[in-house]
């Protein structure tokens, strides 16, 4: 074949191709998902995906959508990499979308002011910029239904319960594992906060992205340092190292904490020695929810699915099963302030602010005890709810504690001091303008 | 005053203070510099036959693991499956030789540094279609690698030996033993001398550059087999190990892109060097120097050898 007949077929099939992409008909909403199911944090990303993609899949083929609206699902591969991720921004933002969540504290941070300015909501659920929860400062952005500062706190509050009240850690040390990028670092103005506050002292011991899977140096500095407590802030294949190394290095794994991001994989990498590592959720794990029968049912079972069914049900899996709630939840709300069925990206805003996952709600969607309940509200776009401890037992979590409150008193000065810094560093942020529909 | 102290004399007090930290920050730099050491020999054994940075010995190093781990998933007993990947790694060295070298033979080698770019990315992508982008575990016991920990006692406090990291620097080294003596003392070895010389003076006198090639591109292959066994034993098999690969390019910045034994001592400076710095330097500047220390380390002695350690110095008459 020459190069120019191969040439003018590869223009025929990419004419033809993008005469095949999705059409928004006027009965759908557009819900583009930024995942990485590719480098070096698909192993995070990847079960993510699948739950997030699923759980909107499965409102699809069993009620026809939300309100019989279509949901037009779109995945854009971002590989955890900000430049990709303000890529695929760039590219979904033209067709309309009704909610973007980035997936990642570096992609979502760009676009924070861009969100305002094409009136596209942001879900950076659990993680991105803590202070964005301010509502009233950034009516385009949502975290529920904690932050990071919120995470941290827990972690201290739970150490500091169980050496008897926070007033114990003084003289402790406290070890600090973390990604050494915007998301390892968000919480580390608040840890030194509260080690000025209770008298513990803090070590850092921050980790490359190309090292992640290199971390022995990290684990001879613990040994140096004799942290009484390890607290983790990883991601993607960190987690997994972290937890073979700890346990390589002889590290109490009673004594190791992580914020919410592990998975099951990450804790099987350390083997036996693995069992009583310990992180935050606040979700549960496992499959008996109708709403996820409901996965199994109309999504895996149907091959609609790139989740293998072991899976299922898995924490990161339902980690994306519980995003994409939030996602349906933000949708149906705007249809129901709004009293339109095809809502905009405006009208999911308006219907994230009126998220309220009640007992009574949760159980309407299948998802009676899968989580606490929540509401986001006007100013409070995070809800700052309680999460819980859980442990490996070496094979699987089990939970071990019951729901523990952030700090708020310590983190509400600092998440205000945060926000309306951001606010003062970006001359000309808008004061906010948008509508509310639930103050309280 | 205060900073000079904690520079010039507080991490040697303190390596006096707990000696048995300092043997342990060393056994670990040196089982990450063998480590490196059999990464950068991958770079060298092209280099020196082809003049081609190779680019793609990372994800190599990745890919050979996967396929590894993927043939045992599949059910393939483990040693077989060793060997299968041995014989993986020698169809890429033949499909590598045919479609990306033969047909770029006399471009510049800038071009031939481009084609492995090009080659890593579809091995990326080749990689992932087919094992997908999930973490996978080393089948470590299966390949009756050893585990499990010994302390020793000793100089006041103790020393962990990871048998693990034992058997890695015991594989390793023998591996680089038997490569630097196949090359040095066979006849494919002198071949490989010739070609590296001089292409026209080896074609001249009967050496087949496609086979040696091949040979080259095959042994790469085969380390970076061993190295994707070893570096996943210790963390896991992912995608993000071809970024350790990197850690390859400061053992040739001061090994020499030529050289064998270059590319050994290469790889134990930085690896015992760059360990040293993050743990007695590094918290001076909050932690994580170790990333770019290798490549200080390796600067550092390019002022004094700009050919590298070991590296042939050229010298042109003009």
């Amino acid at each position: 074949m020459s190069f120019r007949k191969l040439s003018l077929g590869l223009a025929v099939a990419t004419l033809v191709g993008g005469a095949t992409l999705p059409a928004f008909a006027q009965d759908s909403v557009y819900v583009p998902l930024f995942t990485y199911r590719t480098g070096p944090f698909a192993g995070s990303g990847i079960p993510i995906a699948d739950g997030m993609h699923d759980y909107l899949q499965m409102l699809n083929e069993r009620d026809g959508g939300i309100g019989g609206v279509k949901l037009v699902l779109e995945e854009c591969e971002t590989g955890y990499d900000t430049k990709k991720g303000v890529e695929c921004y760039e590219a979904v933002k033209g067709k309309n979308p009704v909610i973007v969540n980035p997936w990642s504290t570096g992609i979502t941070l760009p676009l924070i002011p861009r969100a305002s300015v094409d009136k596209i909501p942001i879900l950076s659920m659990a993680y991105g910029l803590s202070a964005s929860a301010r509502g009233d400062i950034f009516p385009w952005v949502f975290n529920p239904p904690a932050t990071y500062w919120d995470g941290l706190s827990m972690i201290v509050k739970y150490i500091g319960e169980k050496e008897g009240g926070l007033e114990k850690l003084k003289g402790k040390k406290i070890g600090f594992l973390h990604l050494d990028a915007a998301f390892g670092k968000e919480p580390v103005p608040l840890l030194q906060e509260l080690a000025k506050q209770y008298g513990f002292e803090v070590a850092l011991y921050p980790v490359a992205a190309q090292d992640m899977q290199n971390q022995s140096s990290q684990w001879l500095s613990v040994r140096r340092d004799r942290p009484d407590y390890m607290i983790m802030w990883g991601w993607g294949a960190m987690n997994g190292a972290a937890v073979k190394e700890a346990v390589r290095s002889g590290y109490p794994m009673d004594k190791f904490y992580s914020v919410w991001w592990p998975g099951e994989d990450d804790a099987r990498a350390g083997g036996a020695g693995a069992k009583g590592f310990k992180m935050l959720n606040w979700h549960a794990v496992g499959t008996d929810y109708p709403a996820l029968k409901d996965i199994q049912k109309h999504v895996v079972d149907k091959g609609l699915s790139k989740a293998p069914k072991d899976k299922v049900g898995e924490l990161l899996y339902n980690r994306g099963v519980y995003n994409s709630l939030l996602i349906a939840e933000g949708i149906a709300q705007a249809q129901t302030v709004t009293g339109k069925k095809v809502v905009t990206g405006e009208d999911v805003r308006r219907g994230m602010e009126n998220i309220k996952l009640d007992p009574a709600r949760l159980k309407e969607l299948g998802l009676e005890g899968f989580t606490d309940p929540m509401a986001l509200t006007c100013t409070d776009h995070n809800s700052h709810s309680p999460a819980f401890m859980q442990e490996w037992d070496g094979s699987k979590w089990v939970k071990i504690s019951e729901p523990i409150k952030p700090m708020t008193e310590q983190v509400r000065a600092q998440l205000d001091a945060a926000a309306k810094d951001y606010a003062d560093k970006n001359p000309g942020w808008p004061k906010r303008s948008e509508r509310c529909d639930n103050q309280s | 005053m205060d900073i000079l102290y904690k520079i010039f004399i507080e991490p040697f007090v303190f390596m006096g203070e707990a000696p048995d930290l300092l043997i342990q920050t060393l056994w670990e730099g040196l089982v990450s510099g063998i480590l490196y050491a059999l990464i950068a020999l991958g770079f060298v054994l092209i280099f020196k036959a082809s003049g081609v940075f190779n680019f793609a010995q990372g994800i190599m190093v990745v890919f050979s693991a996967l396929i590894l781990v993927g043939l045992y998933e599949q059910g393939v007993p483990a040693l077989l499956a060793l060997l299968l990947t041995g014989g993986a790694m020698l169809i890429l060295a033949l499909t590598v030789e045919r479609v990306v070298l033969r047909p770029l033979v006399n471009q510049p080698d800038i071009i031939l540094f481009m084609a492995t770019f090009g080659l890593t990315y579809f091995l990326i992508g080749f990689g992932e279609l087919i094992f997908g982008g999930s973490p996978k575990e080393m089948i470590t016991s299966e390949l009756y690698l050893p585990q499990g920990t010994t302390e020793v006692e000793m100089l006041g406090g103790f020393v962990r030996f990871q048998h693990l990291d034992i058997a890695a620097t015991v594989i390793a080294s023998i591996m680089i033993g038997l490569l630097a003596v196949f090359f040095s003392k066979t006849r494919i070895g002198r071949a490989l001398r010739a070609v590296a010389d001089s292409h026209k003076a080896a074609l001249s006198v009967g050496i087949s550059l496609n086979q040696i090639w091949v040979i080259v591109w095959f042994a790469a292959g085969i380390v970076a087999l061993v190295a994707g066994i070893m570096w996943g034993a210790r963390a896991g098999v992912s995608f993000s190990l071809q970024i350790i690969a990197l850690k390859a390019l400061p053992v040739l910045i001061l090994g020499g892109f030529t050289s064998i034994p270059g590319a050994i001592i290469g790889g134990l400076i930085i690896g015992i060097g760059e360990k040293l710095g993050e743990f007695y330097w590094g918290p001076l500047v909050g932690g994580g120097i170790e990333t770019w220390l290798a490549y200080v380390i390796a600067l550092l002695f390019l002022l004094y050898r700009p050919q590298g350690l070991f590296g042939e110095k050229i010298i042109e008459r003009i």
